[in-house]
């Protein structure tokens, strides 16, 4: 991860860090607390992946892919989905589509209203690793200078 | 009423960088910037005047909230913004890659 | 309401500069003020969820535009029938901002809203739902499809991109 010739100078690589945990959990504390304050699935998502792209632009490349390569990112983005289509189709059982058929609890307390925390986890899934994926895409892509032929 | 306008004003220079400008990075600009315009909009018709957050909290009461219907189809149209330029951004560097150019009354060929 | 028109009249010379200005760029981080304007605007309307959306959404599409310049130039070419085309464009706009003029006579007035559906929201959202914000429980309870659907898109484009920035299968 220290490679000197990779990514960019010793004073953004120190300070990425010690701030890049911070922005995580950031993150997810804005995802846990969406539907008590404002923020939610897709805010905290999008903080999520901007600290990974935050290691992949200070450390290179090779440095987040071995936290988080595209075989993950595409693995999470499926489940995100799969658990989103899955937590809707269970209130068929009881009534239709989007039930929400747990207790809906104490407000203003973080285990309450009953399935919405979960689906708030479920988009951040997947906008978090859907958005890390277009970015990995394109930074990955090589463009010759004009005039040489590839 | 002027707050209208304006945002009318700022779709429309969205809209002339798209009709009129060659540079395909140029495009991607007009199409974000008449994006920002429609968001805008959207808040403008919904916002009540001495209005509050449509949050509750545990002291107060829930009259002279704003319109959170809005909020919420704007929340979504955000993210979809995003996914949506990349997307162009792809091609458009694809297109770079393939022509050597952003000019698009230079990319006439259809095939080689 | 005078520092909504500030904001806006700010975003309007910030979308100019940036269609105007020659450097690419500079062009995209002109676009970049204007996101951020647009989330300071967002934040005096009362909408805290529409802010931190927008202010991370813009840095993300800052970085991506910027991976997208790959040339910084612009060429410049009068050639052709660059005066009428340029007329025809600016004819059409003032047709469009009369006509937007004249109908925006009918929308309902700044500051008064019409509130059919958004008043059952208000006052049945937390014994309904459970969700002491609101605009949470509209977008994950009563109007789940739509974030049903917004997940497709989003998956969509992921797709999309990955089929064209992909190599394998084109060199046979």
């Amino acid at each position: 991860m220290d490679d000197p010739k990779k990514g960019m100078t010793l004073i953004v690589k120190t300070i990425t860090r010690l701030t890049v945990g911070l922005i995580l959990l950031f993150g997810i504390y804005i995802v846990s607390h969406g539907h008590v304050s404002p923020g939610g699935g897709f805010a905290g998502g999008v903080i999520i992946s901007l600290s990974f792209i935050h290691i992949m632009l200070a450390f290179g490349e090779e440095a987040a892919f071995k936290k988080v390569n595209q075989g993950i990112a595409s693995l999470f983005e499926s489940f995100g989905a799969i658990l989103f289509i899955t937590i809707a189709a269970i209130g068929m059982g009881s009534g239709y589509f989007f039930l929400n058929f747990l207790r809906k609890g104490e407000p203003f307390k973080l285990f309450s209203s009953g399935l919405i925390p979960l689906y708030n986890i479920a988009i951040s899934f997947k906008v978090a690793s859907g958005l890390f994926m277009i970015v990995i895409l394109l930074m990955l892509l090589k463009i010759p200078k004009k005039g040489e032929k590839q | 009423m002027s707050v209208y306008f304006l945002c009318l004003v700022l779709f429309c220079i969205g809209l002339y960088c798209i009709l009129r400008k060659r540079n395909l990075i140029k495009i991607i600009i007009g199409i974000a910037i008449v994006e920002y315009a429609v968001n805008l909009f959207f808040i403008l018709v919904g916002y009540r005047m001495n209005g509050r957050v449509p949050i509750y909290s545990p002291d107060q009461t829930i009259r002279d909230m704003v319109d959170p219907l809005p909020q919420a189809l704007v929340l979504t149209s955000i993210v979809i913004g995003l996914a949506v330029t990349a997307l162009i951004a792809a091609i458009a560097m694809r297109v770079y890659e393939k022509y050597g150019t952003f000019d698009i009354t230079k990319i006439k060929k259809l095939k080689g | 309401m005078l520092e909504l028109q500030i904001l806006l009249v700010f975003m309007i010379i910030g979308a100019l500069i940036a269609v105007k200005t020659k450097d690419l760029l500079s062009s995209v981080i002109a676009l970049g003020t204007v996101g951020l304007a647009l989330s300071l605007a967002f934040l005096v309307l009362k909408s805290p969820d529409l802010a931190i959306a927008q202010l991370v959404v813009e840095i993300l599409c800052v970085i991506i535009l910027i991976r997208a310049t790959i040339r910084k130039d612009l060429p410049f070419s009068t050639s052709g029938r660059w005066f009428v085309n340029t007329l025809i464009v600016l004819v059409f706009i003032g047709v469009f901002l009369t006509f937007g003029y004249f109908c925006m006579k009918d929308l309902p007035r700044f500051g008064e809203p019409e509130m059919r559906i958004a008043q059952t929201f208000l006052s049945m959202g937390l014994k309904e739902t459970g969700a002491t914000n609101l605009v949470t429980s509209v977008v994950l309870d009563y109007r789940a499809y739509d974030t049903l659907g917004e997940a497709t898109i989003l998956f969509t484009a992921v797709i999309a991109v990955l089929a064209v920035m992909r190599r394998v299968g084109r060199k046979k």
